[in-house]
């Protein structure tokens, strides 16, 4: 292990009252005031708020496959640059990450860039095709030892397979995450059904084709004892069914995307498919619905959705446009726009959401740890004072379809530590 | 005047002195020998048509043709379309040429909007899939003027499948800016979400009269001024938005009997192509109070005054 690093003047949480932090050997040794760190270098934090690192359970590295828009390279340095220090990689790429073997790669692949901890989506069913589980159970297994399984971008609809996929998890400890969606709902949809979209010709994707899939998997993962996950809600309808089966303890968690806390579907104007993703934004009746069930609990945690895309997939008409946004390297300040700056949120609560519940959603032991002596120093360290514009084609990312452009967004990611390792720093990435 | 991608937010005076310009085209051609004015000599328009379409296409080459313009067409089939090339690179690519207008009709909602991004040439909308067709919706007022007088607090009724007519969509905002009251007669399978707010501005402040919904014809027949009839298309029909053609035809088809029930005065509208027999009846079609012949004739009038809006006007201001 490297020399020992003195951090100066962190706010853990955003406490009034600095401290400095002594990591050795990956973990954080001392806390305090005054500590004596004779032999360390010294990180002058001047008032930075540190936070455990944060954890995507939710983004798209499209390696393999796609190595056109994004590479699980250009992925991590993304995701350490947005204060990341953990990304579950969904398992829709070229192969599919149905496989002990593919999976395996991506794990390795992260392994040796070292800047996050990379940890494969398994595929639920093979191929993405929904006819039949993958396997579920090499894939956990083998080195990446999965525990998040998903066949996002598509739901697994038929209702006796999720039912087998939750009951057969439970075995494995793993969680199925859902992208709910009813495909015969939803067919040739284009945006969110409201007046919007149909003043715009858009075929509507119906709040009812997302409600009625997570009300149903709800019932099977109560019947089956099982763990569900459910990606990105996107309904004030998906909330209060949440709040329904968590009331009666059913073992669900959820995720809310930064772009669903703040874009709507007002965006839909001019047709700029980089507005474009699925589930579609919706109305600011249910983005307000979902900021308040973040503060509340009853949704569990933010995820990207990251999904990066080649120009000509997104410069195009918009029943053409692939869905998706970036979303590693903005979303700790559209959480900050949208719930740390209206109160919603504190700074605790912030670490809760985005670092704490992901990583036990997840099943990632070591990340999103508390900031105490004997933890692993996996930290973000932000500068909630600084704002910044965002700039697609200055982002880490090789694809530049943000939503964001221009837009100035409160928060910096000043620097991020990974086991006592700094991974970026000032907007760059250190090794 | 730039582009006319949608009706929706055209000014009333915009509307008013396009559909001047083209009742002035009208008379001026009236009983020409030689009809052609040199207004856009040496400007080029390209018709680039990603769908099938006789009168529309062919409309707007007579209307360039009148007017002098050199008129090209494109079609999706059996040019570098179909190799698949992207529309970004089409657009690129005819505006290099030197088009000073391209007029599109593509099957995807919102393509004439993304063409007018990429390229400075004027863009004219001539169909986005169920988005807007902005110069039926023109064709269809200046129609309706001539028979009506104004539209001014004239109830104008549509029939049939609104969700994924561009024909009802423009014409729903264009009329209502002329100060028309629209009401909507289809199975609520067909009705687009909200509909009933289309009256209302962005801010839902009152723009005009609200739209209204109902799903009886033979009530609402009586008090319209206006009726339009509106296609059903094939795929449509087997989509289960309703039980049958049958069905269909019978609930919500304009029979003869139904033409019966309309005031002395109301007309007859229908952007075509017509099933006969389906949603108008053979006889209706051919009865007086059909203006579908004039439609046709003032669509060729209301584009030579979009193409004079758009191309000569803008250069006479400059």
């Amino acid at each position: 292990m490297s020399r020992p690093l003195r951090l100066r003047g962190i706010r853990p949480y955003g406490a009034d009252d600095p401290v400095d932090l002594l990591l050795r050997d990956g973990v954080i040794a001392e806390l305090g005031t005054g500590l004596d760190g004779t032999g360390a270098e010294v990180f002058d934090g001047g008032g930075l708020i540190a936070l455990p690192g944060l954890v995507d359970l939710h983004a798209h590295l499209r390696e393999p496959g796609r190595e056109d828009a994004e590479t699980i390279a250009t992925g991590s340095a993304a995701a350490a640059l947005g204060g990341y220090t953990a990304v579950f990689a969904m398992a829709n790429t070229d192969p599919v990450a149905d496989t002990a073997v593919v999976v395996e790669h991506v794990y390795r692949r992260g392994c040796e860039i070292g800047l996050v901890d990379v940890h494969p989506v398994g595929a639920v069913t093979a191929g993405l095709r929904g006819e039949r589980l993958a396997e579920l159970g090499a894939m956990a297994a083998s080195a990446a030892a999965v525990r998040m399984f998903s066949d996002d971008g598509g739901c697994v609809h038929d209702s006796l397979l999720m039912r087998r996929a939750l009951e057969y998890t439970r075995g494995l400890r793993g969680v199925i995450a859902q992208h709910a969606e009813d495909p015969r709902l939803t067919a040739g949809a284009q945006a969110h059904e409201g007046e919007i979209a149909a003043r715009l010709g858009l075929a509507g994707w119906p709040a009812a084709a997302e409600e009625s899939i997570v009300a149903r998997d709800c019932l099977l993962a109560r019947d089956a004892a099982a763990a569900l996950h459910v990606c990105h809600v996107s309904t004030a309808g998906t909330v209060e069914i949440l709040r329904w089966a968590k009331e009666r303890g059913i073992r669900v968690s959820a995720e809310v995307t930064p772009h669903h806390l703040l874009l709507t579907d007002e965006r839909l104007a001019g047709y700029d498919p980089v507005n474009k993703v699925n589930p579609p934004l919706r109305t600011a009746a249910d983005s307000a619905a979902l900021r308040a069930a973040l503060a509340e609990g009853i949704v569990d945690c933010v995820a990207t959705d990251h999904a990066p895309h080649a120009a000509q997939d997104k410069d195009c008409e918009w029943s053409a446009a692939r869905p998706g946004v970036l979303g590693l390297q903005t979303a700790l300040s559209v959480v900050m726009a949208t719930m740390v700056r209206p109160g919603l949120l504190d700074w605790r609560g912030v670490a809760r959401v985005m670092s704490e519940r992901p990583a036990r959603i997840g099943g990632a032991a070591d990340q999103g740890r508390p900031i105490a002596v004997g933890q692993p120093a996996t930290l973000v360290l932000v500068d909630p004072d600084a704002t910044w514009t965002v700039r697609g084609a200055a982002l880490a990312s090789l694809a530049d379809n943000t939503p964001y452009e221009g837009m100035e967004l409160p928060g910096r990611v000043v620097a991020t530590l990974l086991r006592g390792e700094i991974t970026t720093e000032d907007g760059k990435v250190q090794r | 005047m730039r582009h006319l991608l949608t009706t929706t937010d055209l000014p009333r005076e915009t509307v008013t002195a396009l559909l001047d310009t083209a009742e002035a085209l009208k008379q001026a051609l009236l009983g020409r020998e030689v009809r052609k004015l040199p207004t856009l000599r040496g400007r080029t328009v390209v018709t680039l048509f990603y769908e099938n379409s006789t009168r529309t296409r062919a409309s707007f080459e007579i209307a360039g043709k009148w007017m002098s313009a050199d008129v090209v067409n494109i079609s999706a089939s059996g040019s570098s379309v179909a190799k698949g090339e992207s529309l970004r690179d089409t657009a690129l690519t005819l505006a290099a040429m030197g088009a000073d207008c391209v007029v599109i009709r593509h099957p995807a909602s919102g393509a004439a909007h993304r063409l007018a991004s990429w390229v400075s040439t004027h863009v004219i909308n001539a169909g986005d899939g169920t988005h807007q067709h902005p110069t039926q919706a023109l064709l269809d007022a200046a129609t309706l003027r001539e028979r009506l007088g104004t539209l001014n607090g004239r109830i104008v009724t549509i029939v049939g499948d609104v969700l994924h007519s561009r024909v009802a969509r423009s014409n729903i905002e264009l009329l209502i800016t002329l100060g028309a009251r629209i009401h909507l007669v289809a199975p609520p399978t067909l009705l687009p979400w909200g509909v009933q707010n289309w009256g209302k501005g962005p801010n839902r402040e009152e723009r005009g009269w609200p739209v209204t919904v109902g799903h009886d014809l033979d009530t609402a027949l009586p008090g319209t001024d206006a009726v339009m009839m509106l296609r059903v298309q094939a795929e449509r029909m087997h989509g289960g938005f309703f039980p049958s053609a049958r069905e269909y035809s019978i609930s919500y088809g304009l029979t003869e009997a139904r033409l019966r029930l309309l005031p002395e005065h109301a007309v007859v509208l229908h952007p075509g192509p017509m099933l006969r027999g389906m949603e108008i009846a053979h006889s209706v079609v051919d009865s007086p109070r059909a203006a579908i012949a004039e439609q046709v004739r003032n669509g060729v009038h209301v584009r030579m005054a979009v193409l004079y809006h758009l191309l000569a006007a803008q250069e006479e201001q400059a």
